[in-house]
């Protein structure tokens, strides 16, 4: 395998980490983000000093990176997810901001905007592989149990949520802070992949986009989030040769998805047994039921 | 202010207030264990607004609302809810893009839990609970008739069906007591007939407590042994299914006054 073809994995495996976060916070629980580039910034750089300045090993720094997201996630989340309606999504930019000025401004542990070079290239392929799958599984075991139902609840009706007996403020906190921790974790090993990180890297274009990435897959399908990323990150690869063309190119397959499939490529359906079922039955009514004629 | 030990849920002098509006003023009656409750009154009334009190979706401005003696005001809904308190909606709130099957679900769940660990790694007891939550379900899909419907996504089901299947899903919470919010509204009347046998049927085998509001009155006529009429955020009669149909307040709120001609 040539190492450009190693590299498109490792990208689409990262990305794909980050694009699960997502998933879970904006497609099953509802909750709108524009700032998720926050966390991939904390999980970059926290992977990023512990191993240049403090010498620890690159597994317990991506991990540690993941917590730290995951507890800024849970400290920003207490306060605004208690409030029904975008007031994370506004809370969200603000930190994103707030995480990038103070990664630009704190030279002395942060290199400022120079940023830091030389970070030790851990990231290889077995190793995201790794890391994918074991976290690949826990999201797809999450939704389909207990949880998964609780988030979709408060998703789709929180009144009713309630209701149910869901304390909905304790679900969203908890949803945002395991998004957090994929999203910290993906920035740990894209911190080993690129080995030179930048705050300018964790702007406001990089939240947009990774949360497009999920709408563009289809809100409520972790599979959906998956391809979508998958798609994305393999169209601005392949139109890398006419790059400045390549935002242009990236926007028109948003629109176009927008227009012809606004809920996105896979609904709210997820590649397996079950969409098959679904696809089937189409030919053969469910009993009970009038067939087509 | 009486509170007897049989009752399972007391309201006393409760007030609520809506900007000016009074919507309800004074409110007192009692819910008895194992009774079948119904509570009547026009359009306005107040009547959904004094679910809403009970189960804290709004809060009370003055007096007491007793679950088995116990304050449910400054309670969350769903602490509410864990007393043993579940409701059906007047504007059906089903989760419209999950299957019928997993609406009732996400309320059984709560009987059968597992940890988090569990959950993200399908360990221990999640095959185990699952199944059990989705095997209770099933039979509860099955009491109301939408066993065949199972996976079927909730917001298609026809009108008539999407009430049961609210029904099944608050029988699901397992709750001692279980108000009903126009469970017959939109129906017609072969409908509102089999709903009748449904009602009467889940108050026996669970050994319910059942406070039902009701427009259609040949439904609360015919099932409920007690009934409470209330009008302007008021109650106004309390009594049998004779009593209410031949109270003067009763016939006042819903057929008018006569003019008296001088």
């Amino acid at each position: 395998m040539s190492n450009y073809t190693e590299g498109i994995l490792i990208l689409l495996m990262i990305n794909g980490i980050a694009a699960m976060g997502v998933s879970l916070l904006t497609g099953f629980t509802g909750i709108f983000t524009l700032g998720h580039a926050a966390y991939l910034a904390i999980g970059s750089y926290t992977t990023a000093i512990l191993t240049l300045d403090y010498g620890f090993h690159w597994l317990p720094a991506v991990i540690l990176g993941g917590l730290l997201a995951m507890i800024v996630g849970y400290l920003v989340g207490l306060p605004t997810l208690k409030l029904m309606g975008d007031y994370y999504a506004i809370a969200s930019i603000g930190l994103a901001e707030s995480i990038r000025l103070i990664i630009e401004n704190w030279q002395s542990v942060t290199n400022g905007a120079r940023g830091i070079p030389g970070i030790d290239t851990f990231t290889t392929l077995p190793i995201t592989a790794g890391f994918f799958v074991v976290m690949a599984y826990g999201a797809f075991c999450l939704i389909n149990g207990r949880i998964g139902r609780a988030f979709k609840a408060c998703r789709d009706d929180h009144v009713a949520a309630s209701l149910l007996g869901f304390n909905t403020p304790r679900y969203r906190v908890l949803s945002l802070s395991i998004s957090a921790f994929y999203v910290g974790i993906a920035g740990g090993l894209y911190a080993g992949f690129i080995s030179f990180i930048q705050p300018i890297m964790f702007d406001m274009l990089k939240s947009t986009e990774m949360t497009s990435v999920v709408v563009f897959g289809g809100l409520g399908s972790m599979s959906g989030a998956l391809l979508g990323t998958t798609i994305i990150t393999l169209v601005t690869e392949l139109f890398r040769p006419i790059s400045q063309y390549r935002m242009l190119i990236y926007g028109l397959v948003l629109v176009l998805v927008m227009v012809f499939r606004p809920e996105g490529l896979l609904g709210r359906h997820e590649v397996g047994p079950a969409l098959f079922r679904k696809l089937t039955r189409r030919v053969t009514p469910a009993p009970g039921e009038r067939g087509p004629l | 202010m009486s509170l007897d030990e049989t009752a399972v849920l007391s309201l006393s002098g409760v007030n609520k207030f809506f900007g000016g509006v009074h919507a309800v003023s004074e409110m007192t009656f009692t819910v008895e264990k194992g009774g079948l409750t119904g509570l009547i009154g026009p359009n306005g009334a107040g009547k959904t607004t004094i679910f809403n009190l009970i189960t804290g979706v709004y809060p009370v401005n003055s007096g007491e609302i007793l679950f088995k003696g116990q304050s449910v005001l400054s309670r969350k809904s769903h602490e509410i809810i864990h007393m043993g308190i579940a409701r059906t909606f007047q504007n059906l709130r089903l989760f419209h893009r999950s299957t019928v099957l997993e609406n009732v679900m996400t309320a059984c769940q709560h009987h059968h839990p597992y940890g988090f660990v569990e959950s993200l790694t399908h360990l221990g007891r999640w095959k185990k609970e699952e199944k059990v939550i989705r095997d209770r379900s099933l039979e509860l899909l099955d009491r109301v008739g939408l066993a065949d419907r199972a996976d079927q996504d909730a917001g298609t089901l026809p009108y008539g069906h999407q009430r049961r299947l609210e029904i099944a899903r608050a029988l699901a919470l397992e709750p001692e007591l279980l108000l009903l919010d126009e469970p017959a509204a939109g129906m017609n009347p072969e409908e509102v007939f089999a709903l009748n046998d449904l009602i009467s049927a889940i108050h026996r085998d669970f050994d319910l407590t059942i406070l039902v509001i009701e427009h259609h009155m040949d439904l609360v006529m015919e099932i409920c042994p007690h009934i409470v009429c209330m009008n302007f955020g008021a109650r106004i009669a309390e009594g049998g299914p004779e009593e209410i149909q031949n109270h003067p307040e009763v016939l006042k709120a819903y057929l008018g006054e006569e003019v008296v001609d001088e």
